[in-house]
């Protein structure tokens, strides 16, 4: 008999992004690279534009912090939300009281916003428990009660609330450390507005990094396993009720720690700052987006903050008076809302998706 | 005791058009499985159409008309346009766009008539009726509405139990296929539901108006409220929408009442969690389970 | 391996050394040469937030319109020392959130000198230490709280009208005289407005109050608030609210056959307005003004009703000649009397104004402004108020009487005196001469 040894057959080469290997192993640290390269264009944005232009960020990382939460609940875990306005209103009333109106004797800021996750994440305990039987209509109904009773309450309670006026909120002072940091990196001053700016799109980047890790492990293959068939679910062994009521904890988190981003941002927690149009908003952000993308909650954050100004200006421009034309935003919303759901139910990054994958499948 | 009269009187005015409201919600979801939550924009839509000719001269009973048969046209091209692409897919996509109608069309009437308060005129007086010196809060404009209500509603029910189109419509919403199949023109009753719905809910909407101030945003309170109402009397049963809505017209009038005003969301929420923790298919509905 | 984390230290090391900005200015910046936010050569750029949609719109959307009439009259004029004034008025829906960002707009993206006139108690408050914080000038608040009155905390912001205890404490004397047995009633908006009118009205009717309602803006349900007031037997309202509110306040006490005697605010007083938004209500069986026959305000301000006031035929020309839309009204004549105030307020700022320098300029010589305005401004170092008095007067027929002559008096236990001097007549031209304050 000869022996032969056998050579292993020629492989084709593998993919350019292979051979580099570049790009870490873990999901974790995949996931942590991106952040990294984010926060360094959000630095570059931030220190490149007016402080108008900075306060218009930060808007945008509280809109996008609790639409990343929402996005992953309607998304991944298939419970429509109508009240995510409300639980921010939770997260910026607990930053209000924390803090006070002049932030003497307050708790260090990162520990405030700590609470106010925690808080927020605790009523979202009690909310999903409740909301855990319910589907579709019954939810959005229930939660829209929810939006609509919980500014109620802040007025019912005036004293430490603060009542329709609502409460006064010390916006944070910039700390020394960070300022000579700034100075020393890029020769700015560091006014109020971008360290606001800075503050929440911190944040925004480590909310992201933790959703987007939970969403690529085993608790986000359960999520998705409860929203795609509940009943082979339940016969994997998966209780639903745990799980539905996790999620919604996990995204009360995010609501709040967004409220309290707008707490110390807008500097006020008001009642009329949480109508159900917050709610909707924040709907239409994930909507047209794209439903448990996380990518799509930034984009669809980025649409609520930019394309009313534009709107606006083009109204004007077309004759209409100024309180007409800032009502055409709103009615945009509405009828991209509908269109969306109509003919590109998956959002933006779904349509994204599908072009590139056409792309990319296309020969040659 | 005078005061719990009023409270009382006023509860049951508010509580008709609540029972309004939460029947309008019960046809469109007897027919099409879907809950409109446009169903207050619409209303207030057509309510402003009424409103618009009113202040050009028309009288009160014009400005009604004109509300119903708009509402009329507008439930019928919402249902065939919209909504005929959402109907039996994922109950998702039907919540979200009805939103997105919700929100378009209270941005549209902000546009085409102005975000100011309004004010919207009664077609009969105002002042409440004195009873043996003693003043009540029944005025003849709550005894109108009461009384609007109630021939709608007879006016319903006479639809569907003695006619021919009822039969049909109740067919078409019992079982698609096989109405189908006995020649049942589904796709037009479901049209037609979503119809009569909308002229329901501008019903509600212009008795609501009646001696008020108005705004665009002025029906958002009797959304959540009808759909508290809707759930309690059961989504499935029209005489549990009347019901319900008296009962949550009651309940909330005694606690604006007694406890005040500012606690009315809440305790539409309250009532909305207790119906659905204990009694999730309403009180008068029929089927035995039911799947929230 | 190795050899990429070396690269990619090499490279961190390299980047940070490429920083470095060195030693640092002490000192801000903003010395000397720069020019001042919001001036230049040639204009003079200011900013408001009024509720141009909402529950407040009624009346209070039309103040803007008459100041930006009486600036363009101004500019037309010449505008001051050489400068024309810009004045840019955005929407905050009577929503303390969106007066925040409204405000955060016009102060970092329209960069306006000052804030002059921002409407509202609870929308004003809610942007108070911001402003103060950023150094801008926050002139003539649209409002009468106590709030505006503190140099201390917030040395920018300056009250405008008499405030809502002054106003409460001459309404509450004037009843403790003349219906001393009356059962009266407070119907307040549930926010600082509210509470201050009640401590000025306390002051003189302690013992005669039997019940204080309170409502929410943006909740149009008063029934509850005024059933508790017949409840308590009270046949005298004194009511401090938005113009809405007295019309939803008229329309409930009609359904409740409740007929007290109606003492309003000058706030929400305006017949015309109210009329406008009663006129519909129920065809036949209600007149427009008519529900408010017999009620008692307060003024301040010449008004439409007097035609022959020369203040009244100034601010007629202005409005023939630049105004919008519409007719003038007491609102925009509000509006005018703010606007003529603040270019008193810039003329004594001097040629080459600068933020701390216009408000100095006011606490020095403002409460010298001589102006349609029946009493002084208290304006000083000390104290940041403004106009001191108002007389009684009763709507009827349409029209004003008044009943009093012009009372003045202050905060806490001031007494309340008469003041004997007509206001001035307005100046030829329709445009202050005030000299530079230093």
């Amino acid at each position: 008999m000869v022996q032969q040894t056998e050579r292993p057959a020629a492989r084709p080469a593998p993919p350019l992004t292979r051979r580099l290997r570049w790009r870490p192993r873990s999901t974790l640290a995949r996931h942590g690279l991106a952040v990294l390269l984010a926060l360094v264009a959000v630095v570059v944005v931030v220190e490149t534009t007016s402080p108008f232009r900075n306060s218009q960020l930060a808007t945008m990382s509280y809109y996008a912090i609790a639409a990343a939460g929402l996005t992953v609940l309607t998304g991944l875990n298939g419970q429509i939300s109508l009240g995510h306005g409300a639980l921010m209103a939770v997260g910026a009333y607990t930053t209000g009281l924390l803090l006070g109106p002049d932030g003497e004797g307050a708790p260090p800021l990162p520990l405030v916003m700590l609470a106010a996750a925690a808080v927020t994440a605790l009523v979202g305990a009690v909310v999903g428990a409740a909301a855990a039987r319910l589907h579709g209509p019954y939810l959005a109904g229930a939660t829209l009660a929810l939006a609509v009773a919980v500014p109620g309450l802040a007025i019912y309670f005036d004293h430490p609330l603060g009542g329709e006026q609502g409460l006064r909120i010390a916006s944070p002072d910039v700390p020394d450390w960070f300022d000579a940091a700034i100075w020393f990196l890029f020769a700015h001053e560091t006014p109020g507005a971008k360290y606001l700016a800075y503050l929440g799109w911190g944040t925004l980047l480590l909310v992201l990094l933790l959703l987007a890790n939970l969403m690529a492990g085993r608790v986000g293959r359960v999520w998705r396993a409860v929203r795609d068939d509940e009943v082979a679910a339940e016969l994997a062994g998966i209780r639903l009720g745990r799980v539905r009521v996790l999620a919604f904890v996990v995204s009360a988190a995010c609501a709040g720690l967004a409220g309290a981003v707008l707490g110390v941002v807008v500097r006020l927690a008001a009642p009329s700052g949480f109508t159900i149009v917050l709610s909707l908003g924040l709907l239409t952000a994930v909507v047209v987006g794209g439903l448990g993308s996380l990518t799509g909650a930034l984009l669809g954050s980025a649409l609520l903050v930019f394309l009313p100004p534009a709107v606006t200006n083009l109204g004007i421009g077309a004759g209409l008076d100024g309180t007409q034309a800032a009502q055409l935003a709103p009615f945009v919303y509405g009828v991209v809302l509908v269109l969306v759901m109509l003919l590109a139910p998956s959002g933006a990054v779904g349509v994204l998706k599908t072009v590139w994958g056409r792309r990319r499948r296309s020969p040659r | 005791m005078q005061q719990f009269l009023n409270v009382t009187l006023t509860g049951i005015g508010q509580g008709a058009v609540y029972a309004a409201f939460a029947l309008a919600l019960v046809l469109i979801w007897r027919s099409t499985r879907i809950v409109n939550f446009a169903q207050g924009a619409m209303g207030m839509f057509t309510t402003y159409l009424a409103l618009t000719l009113i202040e050009a001269g028309q009288s009160y009973w014009v400005g009604l008309v004109v509300a119903l048969s708009s509402g009329l046209v507008l439930g019928a091209a919402v249902e065939r346009l919209v909504i005929r692409r959402v109907e039996g897919g994922p109950e998702l996509n039907a919540v979200i766009v009805t939103l997105g109608l919700f929100v378009a069309l209270q941005a549209l009437a902000a546009i085409l008539f102005g975000s100011t308060f309004r004010s919207f005129p009664a077609p009969f007086d105002l002042r409440g009726f004195t009873v043996g010196g003693v003043n009540i809060a029944l005025t003849p404009n709550s005894i109108y509405v009461i009384g609007a209500v109630l021939v709608v509603m007879l006016a319903l029910v006479a639809l569907f139990r003695f006619t021919d189109l009822g039969l049909k419509m109740r067919a078409a919403a019992f079982n698609q296929e096989v109405s189908r199949l006995l020649g049942v023109p589904v796709g037009r009753m479901l049209t037609l539901g979503w119809a009569l719905a909308a002229v329901v809910g501008s019903l509600a909407g212009l008795l609501i108006a009646g001696g008020n101030l108005v705004f665009p945003a002025y029906m958002d309170a009797v959304i959540v409220y009808g759909f508290v109402a809707a759930v309690l009397g059961g989504l499935d049963s029209p005489g549990g929408a009347v019901v319900g809505g008296l009962t949550i017209g009651l309940l909330l009038s005694y606690v604006s009442g007694y406890l005040g005003s500012e606690l009315v969301a809440l305790a539409a929420l309250a009532i909305l969690v207790a119906v659905l923790l204990v009694r999730p298919q309403g009180l008068f509905a029929r089927t035995a389970a039911r799947r929230v | 391996m190795k050899a990429r984390a070396l690269c990619a230290a090499v490279a961190a090391v390299l980047l940070l050394s490429s920083c470095g900005a060195g030693g640092r200015p002490q000192g801000g910046g903003g010395g000397d040469g720069e020019a001042e936010v919001g001036i230049t050569p040639t204009s003079v750029k200011v900013g408001a937030h009024f509720p141009l949609t909402g529950v407040a719109a009624p009346g209070y959307s039309e103040i803007p319109t008459g100041a930006k009439a009486y600036f363009d009259f101004v500019n037309a004029h010449g505008g001051v020392h050489g400068r024309q004034i810009e004045y840019i008025f955005r929407d905050d829906a009577y929503n303390p959130t969106q007066t925040s960002q409204v405000v955060n707009e016009l102060v970092l993206q329209d960069q306006v000198f000052a804030i002059v006139g921002g409407l509202g108690t609870p929308t004003h408050s809610a942007v108070l230490d911001h402003l103060n914080g950023e150094g801008v000038p926050d002139l003539f608040v649209s409002s009468g709280s106590l709030l505006w009155d503190q140099p201390q905390e917030n040395p920018m912001t300056f009250g405008w009208q008499p405030d809502y205890e002054v106003e409460a404490k001459i309404i509450g004397q004037y009843v403790a005289q003349n219906f001393p047995d009356a059962r009266v009633g407070l119907f307040l908006q549930d926010d600082d407005l509210g509470r201050d009118a009640e401590i000025g009205a306390r002051r003189y009717l302690e013992d005669q109050i039997v019940a204080a309602e309170r409502y929410t803006p943006g909740n149009t349900d008063v029934a509850p608030q005024i059933a508790a007031l017949q409840a308590a037997g009270a046949d005298l309202v004194i009511g401090f609210n938005v113009p809405s509110y007295t019309a939803l306040s008229q329309l409930q006490s009609l359904r409740l056959n409740y007929t007290p005697q109606w003492i309003y605010s000058n706030i929400g007083s305006d017949p015309a307005l109210v009329g406008s938004l009663l006129a519909r209500f129920s065809e036949g069986a209600v007149t427009d003004a008519g529900l408010l026959e017999g009620v008692l305000t307060t003024e301040y301000l010449p008004g439409v009703d007097t035609p022959e006031s020369p203040w009244t035929q100034l601010f007629q020309r202005v409005w023939d000649e630049h105004g919008g839309e519409g007719e003038l009204t007491n609102y925009r004549i509000y509006g005018m009397a703010e606007a003529y105030t603040f270019v008193q307020a810039l003329q004594a700022a001097g040629p080459n104004p600068t933020r701390e320098g216009i408000v100095e300029a006011v606490e020095r010589v403002g409460s010298t402004f001589t102006g349609p305005w029946v009493a002084p401004f208290r304006y000083s170092a000390d104290r940041h108020a403004g106009i001191s008095g108002v007389r009684v007067s009763r709507i009827t027929g349409g029209g004003t009487e008044f009943l009093t002559p012009v009372l003045v008096t202050d905060n806490g236990d001031a007494p309340i005196t008469e003041l004997a001097e007509e206001p001035a007549p307005p100046p030829a031209d329709g445009v202050p001469d005030v000299q530079p304050a230093s």
